[in-house]
């Protein structure tokens, strides 16, 4: 994107009929680390790319429960995603204290997005950078929705943002068809695959990404490290190693058809490598 | 949303809502020289009680029509029960402009919960809840709205039926009632109602609570509605009378127990 003479003020039209501020703020989001959305008739999956600005320091928190049955997950300026959380989580005590009853998550959308689109339109403001995928539960089920910069919303199947959200875009577009009728355990399992196309030199583990679940009858959880490790591992495996894995709580070696170490590492090459029995076909 | 402007005083949006000022003109609670608050009022123009009770099918609420200004039965045709949205019905005692205004303030509510058109619709447990805030929140300014609500709706087969009053309690019960009606009537559904009761039974109990109001309850006239509430939706009949029996042997003389009373 180029420089021009339009792209100070947020309150400026370009001639091509843009607002580049806003533009920019979108950008914002596309060089943030990924997050990844799922959904299925009763389940819907939040999972994040969690990169450390060093080999010291903790990863960024990008994964946030807003009440019991809506969560988020951010990409782009988390410090802007912080405020916006703080705010939806408000909006949804207020709802429950005045009406006893959960927030629908598609008014709550509705509600972040008015707040985005303000500033957009005011010379002192300046845009969100931070793009939301909320999962969430109303009266109908569960939903996805991606929450942008320029106050748009949109519901979703399934949605990718941040950096090599790409490569997870089109492992979701291969799949989404199925995700429908999936279980819980499945939907994780294609976020996980698709957490893996976005990481693409590095090895996924539970000390780089982070799942969130929420469903039907199932409050909004982010997974703790141990659950998400065995569910890395689990991935390599295949479906069986799943139901194993479910039953124990743990990953279950003995039945893995390749020897695995503890970080579940292989070099996630996109392409099936000679060792594994097709996972990717699932 | 609606009902964010109800939460006090705090934000600017409250100042120009119905909560700090009466409907006609402003008036504040604050102001730079406090003057002495002559806030708590005195209801005008009254309805008397609302009965309301759980039957198999949804809710019953009854009520008279009767609009009273002090001891002079003033206003004969009023319809104290209201239908809030489509799964809902509202009945009230006390005064009735405040009523009123409730009516107002819920139909705001529930057109901007239609205006959402995502199928999310406010249930009447939500309607209730949010009534309740309302109704405390008043209190709590010394600016009650004097009001005793009964509500009563279905939501996905599940019914509810619940009371709150002017100061803010609230609660949910198989029957209740309100005014006279918790001294005359409640007592005889304690009685005789009992669970899933069919439509004629729980109309039967209601007009027999209703006539002992009108025999024993000096603000009450024959002449009363009914409210129903199913799953199929909702419907208030149109104002009816009951056969009154006033040769009863509790009639004949009245102050047989006390000499000297009237």
């Amino acid at each position: 994107m180029f420089r021009n003479q339009y792209d100070t003020d947020v309150t400026t039209w370009s001639p091509a009929g843009r607002l580049h501020q806003v533009e920019y703020a979108m950008e914002a989001v596309k060089q943030g680390s990924a997050a990844i959305g799922l959904r299925s008739k009763t389940y819907v999956v939040l999972a994040t790319v969690n990169k450390a600005s060093s080999e010291l320091s903790a990863h960024q928190k990008k994964l946030f429960k807003i009440d019991n049955h809506i969560g988020i997950a951010m990409a782009g300026l988390t410090a802007d995603g912080r405020v916006l959380s703080r705010y939806m989580r408000s909006e949804c005590i207020n709802h429950h204290f005045v009406f006893e009853s959960p927030l629908p998550v598609g008014r709550l959308v509705v509600q972040v997005a008015d707040k985005a689109q303000v500033c957009t339109q005011r010379s002192w403001k300046r845009p969100y950078g931070v793009g939301l995928l909320v999962a969430g539960l109303d009266e109908a089920g569960p939903h996805l929705y991606y929450n942008c910069p320029s106050g748009n919303y949109a519901e979703y199947h399934a949605f990718a943002i941040g950096s090599r959200s790409q490569a997870a875009k089109t492992y979701l577009e291969r799949k989404f068809e199925t995700f429908m009728e999936c279980t819980k355990e499945e939907l994780i399992r294609h976020a996980l695959f698709a957490v893996k196309e976005s990481l693409q030199e590095e090895e996924l583990s539970s000390g780089n990404c982070g799942v969130a679940v929420v469903g039907i009858d199932e409050p909004f959880i982010v997974l703790d490290p141990k659950t998400l490790q065995a569910y890395i591992e689990a991935l390599d495996s295949g479906k069986d190693e799943m139901q194993t894995m479910e039953e124990t709580g743990t990953d279950d070696r003995q039945s893995s058809q390749v020897p695995q170490e503890g970080t579940g590492s292989r070099g996630i090459s996109v392409g099936a490598s000679e060792d594994t029995p097709t996972d990717m076909e699932t | 949303m609606a009902w964010a402007k109800e939460n006090g005083g705090n934000n600017k949006a409250a100042e120009l809502n119905y909560v700090d000022r009466s409907l006609d003109g402003p008036s504040h609670n604050f102001s730079l020289m406090p003057t002495p608050s002559k806030h708590t009022q005195y209801p005008y123009v009254t309805g008397s009680s609302v009965l309301g009770i759980k039957y198999k099918d949804g809710i019953l609420l009854a009520s008279d029509t009767a609009g009273c200004y002090g001891s002079t039965v003033r206003y004969k045709s009023v319809e104290r029960l209201k239908r809030i949205g489509d799964n809902t019905i509202l009945g009230a005692s006390g005064e009735i402009s405040d009523f009123q205004a409730i009516t107002n303030l819920l139909d705001e509510l529930i057109t901007e919960d239609w205006m959402w058109d995502d199928g999310n619709k406010l249930g009447p447990f939500e309607i209730h809840n949010y009534l309740n805030r309302v109704m405390y929140n008043r209190r709590n300014k010394f600016d009650p709205l004097w009001n005793s609500l009964v509500l009563g709706g279905i939501k996905k087969g599940k019914k509810y039926l619940g009371m709150v009053s002017m100061i803010g309690v609230h609660f949910q019960d198989n029957h209740v009632a309100t005014g006279f009606g918790n001294h005359l009537a409640r007592p005889i559904f304690r009685d005789e109602w009992k669970e899933d009761m069919t439509l004629e039974e729980g109309v039967k109990l209601l007009e027999k609570c209703l006539l002992v109001l009108f025999y024993r309850d000096r603000s009450a006239i024959n002449k009363f509605q009914m409210a129903n509430v199913t799953e199929g939706g909702i419907t208030i009949t149109e104002p009816f009378a009951l056969k009154v029996n006033w040769e009863l042997e509790a009639f004949r003389n009245p102050t047989k127990g006390a000499e000297g009373s009237w």
